[in-house]
């Protein structure tokens, strides 16, 4: 039953062909098996699990079942989770139970979900590739040799590897669109706002954004649904309605203008990868839209943009962390000076501490305005482009990376290179538009994917054009998992 | 040479919010240690701001009060530094575009002149909690119950030319503060709180000298002592051929000294940022009308109308309005006695002199302003003397009553029964025939004697204005 998606699994709950806590038996069964190797779950929450899917069959059984009711899911462990640790990738934070749950985690258990447990990522989400995280590597499910991709590479590891039915994840430059890409699954970054960021541990403020990882555009509706809406707690969160994220999915694609930009098809992208996405778009061509090319000429700013703003934000943001209240404190600090410096030395690893000490060079008095503010207006020129393409088109697409998942190792060495890794999403998250990944086929029998970007809350459009293509095709079918 | 003094003041005011800025967390003062501290408090990871609208509105209040521009997009920054009273690792504060722009106040000197201070900004922030020294063997404990507290940064600017004038400029700020009710303006709890920007130049030159910064002065009193202190310093240095270093100094109000702190060199670079955690504030002008209509009378516009209104004096119009309290309660007693000239002089007089003896507020005044009224109207109407007056309201304030019961259960009604006052006169003409002697051969003057023997004789209930007058008639008829 765990190679269905999250939408089957639901109808089939519905149906009592079998029941929640059998179904959460199933996934916490092929985790044991699993993720000693794999790496995806850094806590497994049992006994919880199990007590949740026996008050989900109950609450069935009395006629109150939601569509996620009794859905077996894992959190990436960003999202604070009360009574349960929430480590966030980091050392500094290995020790910490928050006492209280993220909104995320809030809306799911009502909605009556499954808590599986909380997913590996980079730590405090700093990086492409998932080895930054203090637990170690996650390993592709497709080739146990190659990264998932980060900062989610837990939740797409597991949602790959079926050993959750759906996951949440985060994306601040592409953490969810990159590891979905690598690993061949569906993955959703909301429109900056649209999700709430209270109990989300904070990397970069202004470009963190909450979404999902799952097999397919449906099973992301359903989730969605669960997470969107205003929050009182959240002063960024928008007011704009949430809909039903599942009631165009099946809207005909005919006339939908598609924006190809010119420089997400230049040098350093794959050839064979190219031509996956190619003939991905020219599928969507096939069901009636159009394709023209746009031009998002700031682009080749972006990742120098991101990587001023995201580590200035995240030197702030992480400041917290200074052994005085919780988290991790150095052993026998000698006076405040030394607590400070050996609490943090010792608590981050390496790619935090770069991104601290970049953020504080960029915010730091006679650099702010070359660096900050700079990168601001860069912000603004970026956000411009996708809004003049917009008034031609009604969706970007385009491919999500330059390649297929790349080895554990092979990119530790050059910092630049891991973040050239997001190249064609980082703009996405400076403009707080709504982005997608999902499969558009393999290279060399490794999953490639299609990034598709939409207008400002345009989550229900973006899933309708992921799903008539999920429709027509089966690349978001295929599995690691034998 | 001759010098002149530049000050400008940076006062926190603690604004009068039932939770904190960012949080939903009482603001109550004196709970146990970290107590009223929730996780946004703690900065645990996750957790976001949502701005308090109340602090909001207080702060446009005041930027309203002083005539300022109000920031119709106003922005929360961050400001960096670590201490470990300091939960997130930054202060949420307003640098570039804050809630209250550009205003100013009207000082009133002593000598009756008044000045226009200006006022370069006032920001909305959140206070630090507390580090507890003692009590830890040599450990640190924090309290952060006070952090998150709303505070409003009123900056003037260095328009202030001596220490007086800065207290006459916190006093002003104190009482608009409490007019408007956005604080208690406790200096001694800390809810207003006094940093002074001092530099002294050569009279006659618009050149800034190096200013230094003087932090800790929590009392009326101690800002103009540590600002002369810090005034005597700087003009010693330099007419020794020093200079004076750009630096923080704390005052000690013990030894009445200010001493370095640390030096504005390696002073930390903040590295403010816009908060991302935050929109900026975006109001409009129905926001700021509806703001304005909530305006009280303002202490200079109330100091018009006394004047007006009672016939009072500028100078006591501004002793009654400088404390709404006062005002109030001086208003209260003029309007049930009929007499306003009368109520100021009391209010001022007697009352101030006892609550000052006593050391209490006239909020906690035990003579209700009916009570002072009832007093006053006895003197309107002869019952008693002022003298007697003062006797009556020394019971009233020792609890015995009202003015009418201590008049008769005291029996200091007065004596206005012409009859009963001529029978003491011609008593004690008849018995001190030797100054009816002396006053018979031109010492006029004797006449006090005779008044001060009658006054004595009726235990000072004599209508004073009576016996004169009958004394003057008897004693004069003798001379023909």
């Amino acid at each position: 039953m765990i190679e269905l998606g999250l939408a089957a699994l639901s109808r089939a709950l519905a149906d009592g062909e079998f029941s929640s806590v059998e179904l959460t038996q199933a996934y916490l069964q092929q985790i044991a098996q699993e993720n000693s190797d794999l790496n995806a779950y850094v806590t497994v929450c049992e006994e919880l699990a199990l007590s949740q899917a026996r008050a989900a069959d109950e609450a069935r059984s009395q006629g109150n079942a939601g569509p996620l009711t009794g859905i077996p899911i894992a959190h990436k462990d960003l999202f604070c989770t009360q009574g349960i640790r929430t480590a966030c990738g980091s050392k500094m934070l290995d020790n910490f139970i928050a006492p209280y749950n993220a909104t995320v985690v809030e809306n799911f258990i009502k909605a009556g979900s499954v808590t599986l447990g909380k997913t590996n990522m980079d730590e405090f989400a700093m990086g492409s590739s998932n080895e930054t995280s203090f637990y170690g590597p996650v390993k592709n499910p497709w080739d146990r040799s190659l990264v998932p991709g980060g900062s989610s590479g837990g939740s797409a590891a597991a949602v790959a590897a079926r050993l959750c039915a759906g996951a949440t994840a985060t994306d601040t430059g592409g953490s969810i669109r990159q590891p979905a890409s690598f690993t061949g699954i569906t993955g959703l970054k909301p429109t900056y706002g649209r999700v709430s960021r209270w109990g989300m541990v904070a990397f970069a403020s202004s470009l963190d954004q909450a979404g999902t990882m799952t097999q397919s555009a449906e099973d992301a509706a359903m989730m969605l649904n669960v997470m969107a809406g205003l929050d009182l707690k959240d002063s960024t969160s928008s007011d704009t309605a949430a809909e039903d994220y599942t009631k165009d999915l099946d809207k005909p694609l005919a006339g939908l203008k598609i924006g190809i930009p010119t420089q997400h098809f230049s040098e350093g992208l794959n050839a064979d990868v190219e031509k996956c996405i190619r003939e991905a778009i020219a599928e969507f061509e096939k069901l009636g839209a159009t394709v023209k090319e746009v031009s998002l000429d700031n682009s080749h700013l972006s990742v120098s943009a991101y990587y001023v703003i995201a580590p200035a934000e995240a030197s702030a943001n992480l400041s917290r962390y200074d052994g005085v209240r919780y988290g991790y404190r150095c052993k026998d600090p000698v006076n405040l000076e030394d607590m400070y410096k050996r609490t943090r030395s010792e608590g981050f690893g390496t790619e935090v501490k770069r991104r601290i000490m970049v953020g504080t060079y960029a915010l730091s008095a006679g650099y702010y305005d070359a660096y900050y503010i700079k990168a601001q207006k860069i912000r603004r020129l970026i956000k411009n482009d996708f809004q003049k393409a917009f008034e031609e088109v009604d969706v970007i697409m385009g491919p999500t990376s330059p390649h297929t998942a790349f080895a554990i190792g092979s990119k530790n060495d050059d910092p630049v290179t891991m973040y050239l890794e997001d190249i064609y999403t980082i703009a996405v998250n400076l403009a707080g538009l709504p982005g997608m990944s999902i499969p558009a086929g393999l290279v060399n029998g490794l999953p490639v994917g299609l990034q598709i970007v939409g207008k400002d809350f345009a989550e229900a459009q973006l899933l309708n054009v992921a799903h008539k293509f999920q429709q027509a095709t089966d690349w978001h079918e295929k599995s690691p998992v034998k | 040479m001759e010098w002149e003094t530049v000050i400008g003041l940076e006062v926190h005011v603690q604004l009068a919010t039932a939770s904190k800025l960012f949080s939903g967390t009482s603001t109550e003062f004196g709970a146990q240690p970290n107590t009223k501290a929730n996780i946004y408090d703690l900065a645990m990871p996750g957790t976001l701001p949502v701005l308090n609208a109340e602090a909001l509105r207080m702060a446009v209040k005041f930027g309203l009060a002083i005539d300022a521009e109000i920031g119709k997009t106003s922005v929360f920054d961050r400001k960096n530094y670590f201490y470990p009273d300091l939960p997130k690792g930054y202060q949420t504060s307003q640098l570039d575009f804050p809630t209250v722009g550009k205003g100013q106040l009207v000082i009133d000197i002593e000598d009756g002149s008044q000045r226009t201070i200006g006022v370069t900004r006032a920001h909305m922030e959140e206070d630090a909690g507390k580090s507890l020294h003692e009590d830890f063997h040599g450990k640190t404990g924090i309290d952060l119950n006070r952090a998150g507290t709303p505070l409003l940064e009123i900056v003037s600017e260095p328009d202030l030319r001596n220490a007086r004038e800065a207290v006459a400029y916190l006093k002003k700020l104190h009482s608009i503060i409490l007019y408007l009710g956005i604080s208690d303006g406790d200096m001694s709890q800390g809810s207003m709180r006094c940093d002074a920007n001092v530099s002294v130049r050569p009279k006659g030159t618009t050149e800034l000298g190096n200013r230094t910064e003087i932090k800790n002065i929590n009392s009326f009193r101690f800002v103009e002592k540590a600002i002369n202190i810090e005034v005597q310093r700087q003009i010693d240095i330099i007419e020794d051929g020093g200079k004076i270093v750009q630096e923080t100094r704390l005052y000690d109000a013990d030894k009445n000294e200010t001493r370095s702190m640390r030096s504005k060199e390696v002073a930390n670079d903040y590295r403010y940022f816009p908060e991302p955690d935050l929109l900026p504030i975006v109001i409009d002008d129905a926001y700021i009308e509806s703001v304005r209509a909530t305006l009280p009378e303002l202490p200079d516009i109330k100091k018009q109308r006394f004047q007006d209104q009672y016939a009072l004096s500028e100078y006591d119009a501004m002793i009654l309005s400088s404390d709404l309290s006062t005002a109030d309660y001086f208003e209260e007693v003029a309007k049930a006695c009929g007499d306003a000239k009368l109520s100021a002089n009391w209010v001022m007089g007697d009352l101030q002199a006892s609550l000052n003896k006593y050391e209490i507020s006239i909020s906690e005044n035990p003579i209700s302003s009916e009570a002072l009224a009832g007093l006053i109207k006895r003197i309107k109407d002869n019952t008693i003397s002022s003298k007697i007056a003062k006797t009556v309201f020394e019971a009233m304030l020792a609890g015995e009553g009202d003015a009418d019961s201590i008049i008769e259960s005291k029996g200091l009604k007065q004596v206005t029964d012409t009859g009963a006052i001529e029978k003491m006169v011609d008593e004690v003409i008849a018995n001190n025939p030797a100054q009816v002697q002396q006053f018979k051969e031109g010492k006029e003057q004797v006449i006090g004697f005779f008044v001060g023997q009658i006054m004595k004789a009726s235990q000072g209930k004599a209508n004073p204005a009576q016996v004169n007058q009958l004394l003057k008639e008897k004693l004069s008829s003798k001379k023909k």
